[in-house]
C-alpha cells in the first residue's frame, strides 16, 4: 500500500492547520502588545497580565470555575465510567436502549435545551442556585463525554485477562480494581481532563443554572466581550489556553507512557 | 457482548447501571418533563413565572385544577407570529449550510491525514484534538480580534490593496459562518479521519488496474466507503449548531437571529418562561430525527469496536 503525502495531501493538511492555529497564535501574541489598541503594536509587554491581578471580580469567577471544573469532572469521571461499564460488560440488560439513548443524547443536544430545563428542574424542585447546582448540571453534561472515551478503551481490551482473573476465584469488584482499572486509566484521566475543560469552558449552560455569588470564568468573559476587544481578555484567555495545552501534553504523556500511543479524543471516535 | 451480566452479576452489577441511569433520569429526563409542562403554562408575574404551578397539598382536587390550567397557547403564538418560524428557518439553514462548508473543508484534511505515514497520523490527530480542547468561547474571541473593522483582517487586505476602505466583517452572516466553521472543525475531521483510516487504500490501486479513473475511484470507492464518518460528522455538527447560541451573539447581526438566541431572549430577556419552554419542545421536535441517527451510529460504531 502506497502511502506518503502528496503535494494535494501535504497542502489539505498545512492549510487545514493554519485556519485551525493561526487565530489562537494571533490572540496570544496580541496579548503582549502594550499598546491598548488592537491596531497599534507598541511592543511587547505583560502589562494586561500584571493588570489580571489586581482584577478582583476575574479572579473570582476563575476560582470559582476551577471549583466548578474539578468537583464536576471528578462526579463525572465515576458516573461516566460505571455507565461505560454497564454498556460495555453487562449485555442487554433491562432498560438498555432507554440507559444508552440517555447517554448519547447529551453529546449532541443544543446547550440551551439542556440548560433551561435543569434550570427549570431546579426551580421546580426549589434549590437555591448557585455553586452545587452548577456542578450538577456540569456532571450531566460532561459524563456522557467521559463515558464514550472509556467506553472505547473498555471495547478494545484484551476481556481474556477479566475472564482469567475471575476463573481463578477473584471477585468481581477485585477483579475491576487490579485488573480493570488500571488497563482503563489512561482513558478515565483522558476522560477527567476532557470533563474539566469542558466545565472550565461552558457558557451557556453555567448561565442559565447559575445564581447570585457563582459567576464562573466564561460568564464574567462573555460580558467583556460583548463590549468589545480588551487586551485583558486577551491576557486571561492565553493563561486559559495554555493550562490547558499543559493538561492535553500531561495527558499524551501519561498515557504514552501507559504503553498506548493514542489520546482519547471525541465522541464519534 | 459475551460473558453477560453473569460475569459482574448481582448487586455490583445493578448498582454500575443503577448509579448513573439514577443520574441521568434526575438530571436529564425530568428536567424534559418540566420544560413540557412549563410549555402548556401560562406566563405570569409571580415566582416562579408561571400558572398553574403544581400544589401537591391540594389533593385530587388540586391536579384537576392544575390540569385545567394548561393549554397551547404557547404553541399558538409560536406559529401565529412570524419571528419564530424566520428564527428555526435562519438556524436550519446556517446550521445545513455550514455543514456543507464543513464537510468540504474537513474531508480533504481527513483524507491527508488518513494517507499520512503512520508515525506522523498519531500527531496531526493530536493537532486536530488540541482546538477542540481549548475554549469554544476563547476561539470565537480570537475571531473578533482578526475581524474587527481595524483587526488583522482587514489590513492585511488593505496592504494587498484587495480592498480600499474597511469591510465589516463583524455582525454579518459571514462572520457566523466562519465562526461556525472554525468552531465545529475538528467534530466533523475526527469522524471521518476515524472512517478513513480504517479504509484499504489498495482498493484504489485495484479500481486504477482496472481503468478506473481517480475520480470515478474516488466517487464509487472512498465516498461509500467512509459514508458512516460522513453521517456522525455532519450530525454532530448540524444538531448543535441548530441551537447554537454563543457564535451568533457574538459575530453576527441583530436583524435576523438564531432560534438559540430567540430562546435566550425570551428566558433573559422577556422573563417569559412558558413561551421559551416552548420554543425549547418544538426544537426538540426538529432534532428528535437527526438525534436518534446519530444515537445509531454511535452504537454501532461501538460495536464495530469491540
Amino acid at each position: 500500500m502506497r502511502r506518503g503525502l502528496t503535494l494535494f495531501n501535504t497542502t489539505s493538511i498545512a492549510l487545514g492547520l493554519a485556519f485551525l492555529y493561526l487565530p489562537i497564535v494571533i490572540l496570544v501574541i496580541y496579548s503582549f502588545n502594550a499598546s491598548r489598541l488592537v491596531a497599534v503594536w507598541g511592543g511587547w509587554s505583560t502589562r494586561w497580565y500584571a493588570a489580571l491581578i489586581d482584577d478582583r471580580a476575574m479572579l473570582d469567577a476563575a476560582a470559582a470555575s476551577f471549583g466548578i471544573a474539578a468537583g464536576s469532572a471528578a462526579a463525572a469521571t465515576v458516573l461516566g465510567t460505571l455507565a461505560a461499564l454497564a454498556l460495555t460488560r453487562l449485555g442487554r440488560f433491562r432498560g438498555r436502549v432507554a440507559f444508552s439513548a440517555m447517554v448519547y443524547a447529551p453529546l449532541v443536544m443544543p446547550e440551551v435545551i439542556t440548560g433551561l430545563s435543569l434550570l427549570l428542574m431546579f426551580v421546580a424542585a426549589d434549590v437555591d442556585r448557585g455553586f452545587l447546582t452548577v456542578t450538577a448540571a456540569h456532571t450531566t453534561l460532561t459524563m456522557c463525554f467521559v463515558t464514550v472515551v472509556v467506553q472505547s478503551r473498555l471495547a478494545s481490551f484484551d476481556r481474556s485477562l477479566e475472564e482469567a482473573a475471575m476463573d481463578l476465584g477473584c471477585p468481581p469488584l477485585r477483579t475491576f480494581l487490579t485488573v480493570t482499572l488500571p488497563l482503563i486509566a489512561p482513558a478515565v484521566i483522558a476522560g477527567f481532563l476532557l470533563a474539566f475543560s469542558l466545565s472550565l469552558d461552558d457558557l451557556v449552560i453555567a448561565s442559565f443554572t447559575t445564581g447570585p455569588g457563582a459567576t464562573t470564568l466564561p460568564m464574567r468573559i462573555y460580558s467583556e466581550v460583548r463590549l468589545g476587544v480588551k487586551p485583558e481578555i486577551n491576557a486571561i484567555c492565553t493563561i486559559l489556553v495554555t493550562v490547558v495545552a499543559i493538561a492535553i501534553f500531561a495527558a499524551a504523556w501519561i498515557s504514552r507512557r501507559a504503553g498506548e500511543g493514542e489520546t482519547a479524543g471525541l465522541p464519534a471516535k | 457482548m459475551a460473558g453477560g451480566s453473569t460475569r459482574f452479576g448481582g448487586f455490583g452489577a445493578r448498582l454500575v447501571v443503577w448509579v448513573p441511569y439514577a443520574w441521568l433520569i434526575v438530571f436529564f429526563l425530568v428536567p424534559f418533563l418540566i420544560v413540557l409542562k412549563i410549555s402548556l403554562s401560562q406566563t405570569a408575574i409571580a415566582l416562579p413565572p408561571y400558572v398553574p404551578t403544581f400544589d401537591l397539598s391540594a389533593g385530587w382536587e388540586g391536579f384537576k385544577s392544575f390540569l385545567g390550567g394548561l393549554g397551547l397557547d404557547n404553541y399558538a403564538s409560536l406559529f401565529s407570529d412570524e419571528i419564530y418560524g424566520l428564527s428555526y428557518l435562519k438556524s436550519l439553514k446556517v446550521a445545513a449550510v455550514s455543514t456543507a462548508i464543513l464537510l468540504a473543508i474537513g474531508y480533504p484534511l481527513a483524507y491527508a491525514m488518513a494517507r499520512a505515514p503512520r508515525r506522523l497520523q498519531s500527531v496531526l490527530v493530536m493537532l486536530v484534538i488540541l482546538p477542540f480542547w481549548t475554549s469554544f468561547l476563547i476561539r470565537v474571541y480570537a475571531w473578533i480580534n482578526i475581524l474587527q473593522s481595524d483587526g488583522l483582517l482587514n489590513r492585511a487586505l488593505q496592504a494587498l490593496h484587495v480592498i480600499d476602505a474597511p469591510v465589516a466583517w463583524l455582525a454579518s452572516d459571514t462572520a457566523i459562518y466562519i465562526g461556525l466553521v472554525y468552531s465545529y472543525l475538528p467534530f466533523m475531521v475526527l469522524p471521518l479521519y476515524a472512517a478513513l483510516e480504517k479504509m484499504d487504500f489498495s482498493l484504489l490501486e485495484a479500481a486504477a488496474d482496472l481503468g478506473a479513473r481517480p475520480s470515478t475511484a474516488f466517487w464509487r470507492i472512498t465516498v461509500p466507503l467512509s459514508l458512516p464518518g460522513i453521517g456522525a460528522g455532519a450530525l454532530l455538527c448540524f444538531i448543535p449548531i441548530t441551537g447554537e447560541f454563543v457564535i451568533p451573539d457574538l459575530l453576527g447581526g441583530s436583524d435576523s437571529l438564531m432560534i438559540g438566541q430567540t430562546l435566550w431572549t425570551e428566558f433573559f430577556s422577556n422573563k417569559d418562561w412558558p413561551v421559551a419552554s416552548s420554543i425549547a419542545v418544538v426544537l426538540l421536535c426538529l432534532l428528535v430525527g437527526p438525534i436518534l441517527v446519530y444515537e445509531n451510529l454511535q452504537v454501532k460504531a461501538v460495536e464495530r469496536g469491540s
